[in-house]
């Protein structure tokens, strides 16, 4: 138990004993803990015992289509970046029985049982991730028509961010004004500070529950040096970001392009597998299936990840709405940077950079916009040259 | 609604060119076929049984590809007794592996094969069922899936749309949890463009997906090539990569002739 008094939003300091402290106390309180962990040479999150299975030492080296794990010089917890699955798989999982019915004398009732589900805990959740969960908030429990699930889950849901202090070579968290440094929406925010040889993290509570978890811990408050080296880093992070979006105007200057020739070059690029959408932390496109047994007497309505990059996501009498590989394109793109906006008030972009890492062709939004930023911005010149 | 009772479809397997391994899934099929033979006659299967019940069948699977005079009239046969024609595995939608020979001179081959080729008598083409009458449903793999052939008879048999998606393997790669093995390793997969279906399992075990199940809805079969070029794959690769199982497949058929004429 720590002497110190301990209030929300004041940064602490602790020791790396600490970050295993937290994960036994959140197993104490009855989480299930998922966090980092190395699969099949990459990091990827799924159920962590204890720190010792984090990716410790390791790093995640990024390009348009590529991803590499390295060894690092230090021996940090979090020093990477993100992997190819974000926490989304938790609250939205890829395949869920929405509903089971039951036919009996000819009349179909539903079979009703409430099922257990695991308090989860998400541990190391980058500050774009913390972000994309609050989009996907606005998604499945802010509007009119809510989803149990996701809404069950979310309720009981601990997250313990962790603030970036480098920046990937496909990251943009700036332009999408979700990090480097997480604001709000976490229980736990920590930034690990490696300085030589002096391994600490600093740490403060978003909430009342993290609050109870930092009680319990060996801490004390952080001093002002050490959080103008924290301030450093993160501004070193926000000033390394490997790519950027220019998001000014860009609603209009897309909804306004539609026609533009660029769509045609990506279109050409784009093998329209869906993989963006896939490993997009805020993409919630789904199907829903009825599966019936043989006798048609049971039937499970499963709901599963779908895509707009697939052409029967928009089939309705008589063919696919979005034909070509261009509109379906198009259609994720102005979705996630234009119409979004209008939908659910934000971007849909965090700038993780997982579509430009794990599209197996590369093809890099932020460079896509830009060729068309650049183009437009050109012609309008043009124009405006000859108006004069 | 379900169908009456008292009228049980009856069901044929029939088989053209095919190592049968597609056929003997239905068998492969256990629980799930005992329940099937309870709701449908299984009329004429003759890799299960000696006793044929004569058409007309309501349910046709056929299996295998059309690769000689007396099969390419056989089929027509079979469609006019048949009301729903269902195609099943790689040769019987595309072709099958025995299409490679479409791409030479099967007289060639057959010299080298056969001590007596004046015996043999086949097409210069082996070709999918879809070229010669007209199918209802096609049911893609090499081997199909089992789960998936049940699926379709339970759907025909709730009167509604069998839930077989046709977008890529790439979806259905994440959402099993796969890691991508093109850009984690850099291992060359045809999941992009390769409809789906086996539930990614190549991928699953740090392979390339090598297309069982063929081309996509939309497959933009030029991009990944060009890909594949960059990753430093060969010409004599890329035309093997596409010369598969399902080598006759219109899209990788192109794409491996482009590459080849190159």
């Amino acid at each position: 138990m720590s002497k110190v008094k301990i209030t929300k939003g004041t940064k602490y300091v602790v020791g790396v004993d600490a970050i295993e402290s937290i994960l036994t106390s959140l197993k104490e309180q009855n989480y299930k803990t998922i966090g980092p962990t190395i699969r099949d040479e990459v990091i990827i999150y799924d159920e962590l015992d204890n720190i010792s299975e984090l990716p410790i030492g390791i790093t995640d080296v990024h390009e348009s289509g590529s991803y590499r794990l390295i060894e690092r010089a230090d021996k940090a917890l979090f020093g990477y970046n993100v992997g190819p699955f974000s926490f989304k798989k938790y609250l939205f999982p890829p395949r869920l029985t929405i509903l089971k019915t039951k036919r009996v004398d000819g009349k179909i009732s539903i079979i009703r049982k409430d099922e257990h589900l695991d308090k989860l805990a998400f541990f190391g959740v980058k500050p774009c991730e913390l972000q994309a969960i609050l989009i996907q908030d606005k998604i499945f429990i802010d509007g009119e028509y809510v989803d149990n699930y996701y809404k069950k889950q979310r309720d009981a849901l601990f997250i313990v961010t962790t603030n970036c202090t480098e920046a990937g070579s496909s990251c943009f968290c700036t332009s999408t004004d979700s990090g480097p440094e997480a604001k709000s929406g976490f229980d736990l925010a920590i930034t690990e500070m490696i300085i030589d040889n002096d391994h600490s993290f600093l740490i403060e509570a978003g909430s009342k529950s993290g609050l109870k978890v930092l009680k319990e811990l060996d801490i004390k408050k952080a001093s002002a040096d050490l959080i103008n080296i924290e301030i450093q880093k993160l501004d070193s992070a926000k000033n390394n970001m490997g790519r950027k979006l220019n998001t000014t105007n860009l609603k209009d200057l897309l909804l306004e392009n539609l026609n533009h020739p660029h769509w045609e070059d990506i279109a050409k690029r784009c093998t329209s597998c869906g993989n963006c959408t896939m490993v997009c932390p805020t993409c919630f496109c789904s199907n829903i299936e009825d599966v019936t047994s043989l006798d048609g007497v049971e039937n499970e309505r499963v709901r599963s990840w779908d895509s707009c990059f697939s052409m029967e996501y928009s089939y309705i009498h008589g063919g696919a709405v979005r034909a070509s590989i261009k509109s379906r394109y198009r259609q994720w793109m102005t979705h996630k940077l234009a119409s979004w906006q209008e939908q659910f008030d934000t971007l849909g972009c965090v700038g993780c950079g997982r579509c430009i890492v794990w599209c197996q062709v590369g093809i890099d939004i932020t460079k896509e916009t830009q060729t068309i930023q650049k183009q437009v911005t050109a012609q309008a010149e043009q124009l405006a040259e000859v108006e004069n | 609604m379900p169908l009456n009772k008292t009228s049980k479809p009856k069901l044929a397997v029939w088989k053209f060119a095919s190592c049968d391994g597609c056929q003997l899934s239905l068998l492969d099929c256990e629980d799930a076929l005992l329940a099937i033979a309870d709701k449908i006659v299984i009329a004429s299967f003759p890799e299960a049984s000696r006793e044929i019940i004569k058409g007309p069948y309501e349910i046709s699977l056929v299996e295998g590809s059309i690769t000689s005079a007396h099969d390419a009239e056989r089929i027509h046969k079979i469609r006019r007794m048949s009301k729903t024609l269902i195609t099943i595995g790689a040769c019987a939608t595309s072709g099958g592996i025995q299409a490679l020979k479409n791409f030479k001179d099967v007289n060639d081959f057959i010299n080298i094969v056969y001590a007596k080729p004046d015996y043999i008598s086949s097409l210069k083409n082996s070709t999918p069922i879809a070229e010669h009458v007209k199918v209802d449903f096609e049911l893609r793999g090499c081997p199909i899936n089992k789960l998936a052939l049940v699926e379709v008879c339970n759907a025909y048999l709730n009167r509604r749309k069998p839930n077989i998606p046709t977008h890529s393997v790439c979806i259905e790669c994440k959402r099993r949890g796969n890691i991508c093995v093109m850009v984690s390793k850099g291992i060359p997969c045809l999941g992009p463009v390769t409809h789906a279906g086996c539930d990614a399992i190549c991928p699953a075990y740090n392979r390339g997906c090598y297309s069982c199940f063929g081309p996509s809805e939309d497959p933009n079969v030029k991009s990944l090539s060009n890909q594949f070029e960059e990753m430093g794959m060969s010409k004599d690769e890329l035309i093997r990569i596409y010369r598969g199982i399902n080598a006759n497949a219109e899209e990788f058929k192109n794409e491996s002739i482009f590459h080849e004429q190159k």
